[in-house]
């Protein structure tokens, strides 16, 4: 009996310490993302006391030397190869996906996942060294000469084609979770009123799936928006609005490589290097905000 | 007993899974289900029921592991040795799944959907097979005015009439249901047996169920299906009252079937 009573206490004792381990845990998380909108904050009130936001944001002179920290360049260039690499990216990884998820069969199934794979576990690095050797040279000699633009082969174009195939892998794997996750009742369902395999896909899986795929899409975008090893290989590196997609540009990440190691010992430089990160961190959180709203309505749209 | 006309019928049907180990699950089942008639098959789980019912309107296709031999005669043409379109056979085999299943889209587009599919219809035209579906799967006076709501949204009663409902309005001839009232609390599932047998009048309707009682209730033919064979397939009354196998005899009286060679 009393053997029974400690052994209750015990668990029970094990029970309340763990809610608190697992307490903390999820507060540490808030608690680091804290410090770090903190530190980055504090950091940039000396460029932001001395500029206005709207001037630090709309200026195209981006001359630390002069004090002059315009990022209007990297803006666009950072939209730029977002943009261009999502929408080369994202048609590429959603094919892919219905293809893995619904149409191949083993034996290629199987291959072609786990190349795709593979593919997301090649450090980004790697990719710029690919791009490098092969990318610059066929835009620098071959694409740009046809739109009749001279090109060295760095610039948004070679930075976003790679940044394309680097985003791929991530989103076709979670959109190949969110369609196997589909229950089969609903390819039977639509099956058997005489839907072709793909009119299931394109009114009922996709939609059902979207939630999802929306998910993977905004990780990719994450993705693409935060890349800096890629871009700051192939990008070209000038501080500059890009005139065309062939032109060298630069983008939030790679302004604060190219410049952090120098210049860093100017404090209002290192200041202004300081916002661009705060910057990078607000239109991360908006995004991911965003997309959560949309992802809730979606669900409620397209409930199954 | 008068001979009436066979709807669907299976020819030494035989589906073997083959993903981790070979599995016969239909043992060369030949059995017709009669027009316009409500046929349940019964057995216990794990008999080859649902694997006999999804045979029927091939929705094994879509799952490389299973192999089908044999075949399946719907009004004399076959529906595995054939050139015809697979989505033109399976429209006139309608299926509905265990689970209640909408589709992402209104009440109104899951009635709609497999219509818009097949026909071009004027948008007067495809609001009369709609509200002719929903009346027919006794749900319209339950949705009529929020048509545009998710068919999502409805109870899981009334799901499964919204699934008989999207069946109905391609036209088929018959009529799969698997367990269709397993999910549903009694009250629902009276309803949607109800509207089962009204439809039978016009359907040929052919039931996976394990409630005996239920086939008892709507049923006018039970098929028995043991271990991946046909047992007996014969009149409700007869089936439970008077049966010709001493398997059947013993699975209507609730005891564990000796397999008799």
């Amino acid at each position: 009996m009393s053997n029974e009573s400690t052994r209750l206490r015990r668990r029970l004792a094990v029970e309340g310490a763990s809610s608190v381990w697992f307490r903390a845990a999820g507060y540490f998380a808030l608690l680091v993302f804290g410090v770090i909108g903190a530190t980055l904050v504090w950091k940039s009130l000396p460029v932001l006391t001395e500029y206005s936001l709207v001037e630090l944001l709309t200026s195209a002179t981006w001359d630390p030397a002069r004090n002059s920290f315009g990022f209007m360049p990297a803006i666009v260039g950072t939209l730029a190869v977002s943009g261009i690499s999502m929408a080369i990216g994202a048609p590429i990884a959603i094919l892919t996906a219905i293809y893995l998820a619904e149409y191949a069969t083993d034996p290629w199934k199987t291959v072609i996942s786990s190349f795709v794979d593979a593919l997301a576990a090649i450090p980004g690095v790697v990719f710029g060294l690919v791009g490098l050797i092969v990318v610059v040279p066929f835009v620098g000699d071959y694409l740009a000469p046809v739109f009749g633009v001279d090109s060295a082969g760095q610039g948004i174009l070679t930075a976003s084609l790679v940044m394309s195939i680097i985003v791929t892998p991530f989103i076709v794997s979670l959109t190949v979770e969110s369609l196997e996750a589909l229950p089969l009742e609903l390819r039977e369902a639509t099956l058997s009123v005489g839907a072709t395999e793909w009119e299931v896909t394109k009114h009922v899986l996709l939609r059902a799936a979207g939630p999802g795929i929306l998910s993977a899409l905004l990780l990719g975008f994450g993705r693409v928006f935060g890349a800096t090893i890629v871009p700051a290989m192939l990008i070209g590196s000038q501080t500059l609005v890009p005139e065309t997609v062939f032109s060298p540009g630069q983008t939030l990440t790679t302004i604060i490589v190219n410049d952090f190691g120098e210049l860093m010992s100017l404090p209002l430089t290192q200041s202004a290097l300081i916002f661009v990160g705060l910057l990078l961190l607000v239109v991360v959180w908006l995004f991911n905000f965003a997309a959560m709203l949309l992802r809730r309505r979606l669900e409620r749209r397209w409930q199954y | 007993m008068t001979e009436t006309d066979t709807a669907i019928e299976t020819d030494d049907l035989r589906v073997t899974y083959t993903a981790d180990q070979s599995v016969e699950a239909l043992k060369g089942v030949s059995v017709g289900f009669a027009e316009n008639e409500l046929t349940t098959i019964i057995g216990p789980s794990g008999c080859g029921k649902t694997t006999l019912l999804k045979s029927l309107n091939r929705l094994h296709d879509i799952e490389p592991s299973a192999e089908v031999a044999g075949d399946v005669y719907v009004e004399g043409e076959p529906l595995y040795d054939t050139d015809r379109p697979v989505p033109e056979i399976r429209r006139k085999v309608g299926y509905v799944p265990q689970t209640p299943t909408p589709l992402p889209m209104s009440i109104y587009d899951n009635v709609a959907y497999g219509a818009k599919l097949h026909d071009d219809y004027s948008n007067a035209e495809l609001d009369d097979v709609v509200e002719t579906s929903l009346r027919k799967a006794n749900l319209w006076d339950e949705v009529n005015g929020r048509l545009d709501a998710p068919g999502a949204g409805l109870s899981a009663g009334q799901i499964q009439r919204l699934c008989l409902a999207r069946s109905l309005a391609v036209d088929p001839d018959v009529l799969l249901c698997d367990e269709v009232t397993s999910a549903l609390d009694p009250v629902s599932a009276k309803e949607v047996e109800d509207t089962l047998e009204t439809l039978k009048s016009e359907y040929s309707i052919v039931m996976v169920t394990h409630s005996m009682e239920q086939s008892q209730r709507i049923a006018d033919t039970v098929a028995f299906l043991y271990l991946g064979e046909l047992v007996e397939k014969t009149g409700v009354e007869t089936f439970f009252e008077d049966p010709d196998d001493e398997r059947t005899e013993r699975f209507v009286a609730g005891e564990t079937i000796v397999d008799t060679p």
